[in-house]
């Protein structure tokens, strides 16, 4: 609760009391982020050798969704200048006045606390350090340190958000695998031209902000360049767990597809550079990167779940 | 804006009111889940070895 009117529009000495919603909180969490570390983190649960029982499966996936929600929180504290920049971010909760930086600063921080806690106490501490690297990896070294120092921000700080399916892995087995490694670098590899191409079109509030995303720093044609290297990178990558043998050949068929798919669409993005359909391809290929994405972890988890299925029928 | 009661106290405004019992209610909703899942975690883990002495 805030006693005093920093950032909230209040005449200075004056008393302000909070009107945050509990809506208001859950905003500070990135819900939508959330649902992706969700997502990857259970089928990083999911690929591990190890039963688990549901119950402490649903709470170690509850404490890696908070832990990123609470390094989002953490984030919005930190980066509330930029935020009310730029206009994607404006109306965050606390650009918008409605709640202050302390308060996003404290919600945040004891939400990473309980968060590593309650995965250190439901499954094992060697998965509860690994997601306080996460929330210490993105709250620290990607916003406060790379994202307004380096064009090459998002590329290091991926690593934050290609952490969950290890995480994940680490909550059901205890250890890390080569398998939770490839999932990994999907996510890391996926990261930097699912970025770059809104980044592509989002330009102009990067520059407003003052952060330097590629397409500011080194101009639009080097990130498209970019977008085509880290995608012809990433379609080979997103094949691998078949050849490892953690998904099936559908997966490998799949997988190959969409990877041709996303090279394909990286390319139109490259070769138009003008005008309303340069937006509009980078645009088509920002979509397509979240289905992309989406669609791989679906089936390896959908996999995983029939197999499981199938092992307790029998 | 809060309303200064002349020394009272503070009067706080419906929309204030509203704000500060919804987050009360999500507080106690927090609270209650973190322990029925604690409750739960550890019927989990410590079941096997209770059923395991007994049987």
């Amino acid at each position: 609760m805030s006693f005093v009117g920093e950032g909230n529009g209040a005449a200075a000495g004056a008393v302000a009391i909070s009107v945050a919603t509990p809506g208001d909180y859950i905003a500070l969490l990135k819900p939508r982020v959330m649902s992706l570390v969700i997502f990857t983190a259970l089928t990083g649960l999911m690929l591990a050798p190890t039963y688990v029982h549901p119950i402490v499966g649903f709470a170690s996936l509850l404490a890696i969704a908070v832990g990123a929600g609470a390094s989002g929180a953490l984030n919005m504290w930190y980066d509330a200048d930029i935020d009310a920049v730029m206009r994607r971010t404006s109306r965050r909760p606390i650009p918008s006045g409605r709640i202050t930086r302390p308060e996003a600063l404290s919600f945040g921080l004891i939400l990473s606390a309980f968060s590593v806690f309650t995965l250190g106490i439901v499954a094992n501490w060697f998965a509860a350090a690994l997601l306080a690297f996460t929330i210490f990896f993105y709250a620290v070294i990607y916003t406060m340190w790379l994202k307004r120092s380096t064009p090459q921000n998002i590329v290091i700080g991926g690593a934050a958000g290609a952490l969950p399916p290890m995480v994940g892995y680490a909550a059901a087995a205890g250890h890390i695998s080569l398998a939770s490694f490839v999932l990994f670098a999907i996510i890391f590899i996926w990261t930097p031209p699912h970025f770059w191409a809104l980044a592509l079109v989002k330009a102009g509030d990067y520059e407003r902000a003052g952060v330097p995303m590629m397409p500011n720093v080194k101009g639009p044609d080097r990130t498209r360049l970019e977008i085509l290297l880290y995608s012809l990178i990433l379609a080979p990558i997103g094949v691998v767990p078949y050849f490892l043998g953690f998904a099936s050949p559908v997966y490998g068929i799949l997988s190959a597809c969409l990877g041709c798919m996303f090279v394909g669409l990286a390319i139109q993005v490259f070769r138009v550079r003008t005008g309303a359909e340069a937006d509009s391809r980078a645009k088509r290929l920002f979509g397509f990167s979240i289905l992309y994405l989406f669609l791989l972890f679906a089936e390896i988890l959908s996999e995983r779940v029939i197999a499981l299925v199938a092992g307790l029928l029998g | 804006m809060t309303i200064k009661n002349g020394g009272k106290g503070i009067l706080l405004t419906p929309e204030q009111l509203k704000s500060r019992r919804q987050r009360n209610v999500a507080i106690g909703l927090a609270i209650g889940l973190f322990v029925l899942l604690f409750y739960a975690v550890t019927i989990v883990k410590l079941a096997p070895g209770l059923l395991g002495g007994s049987v």
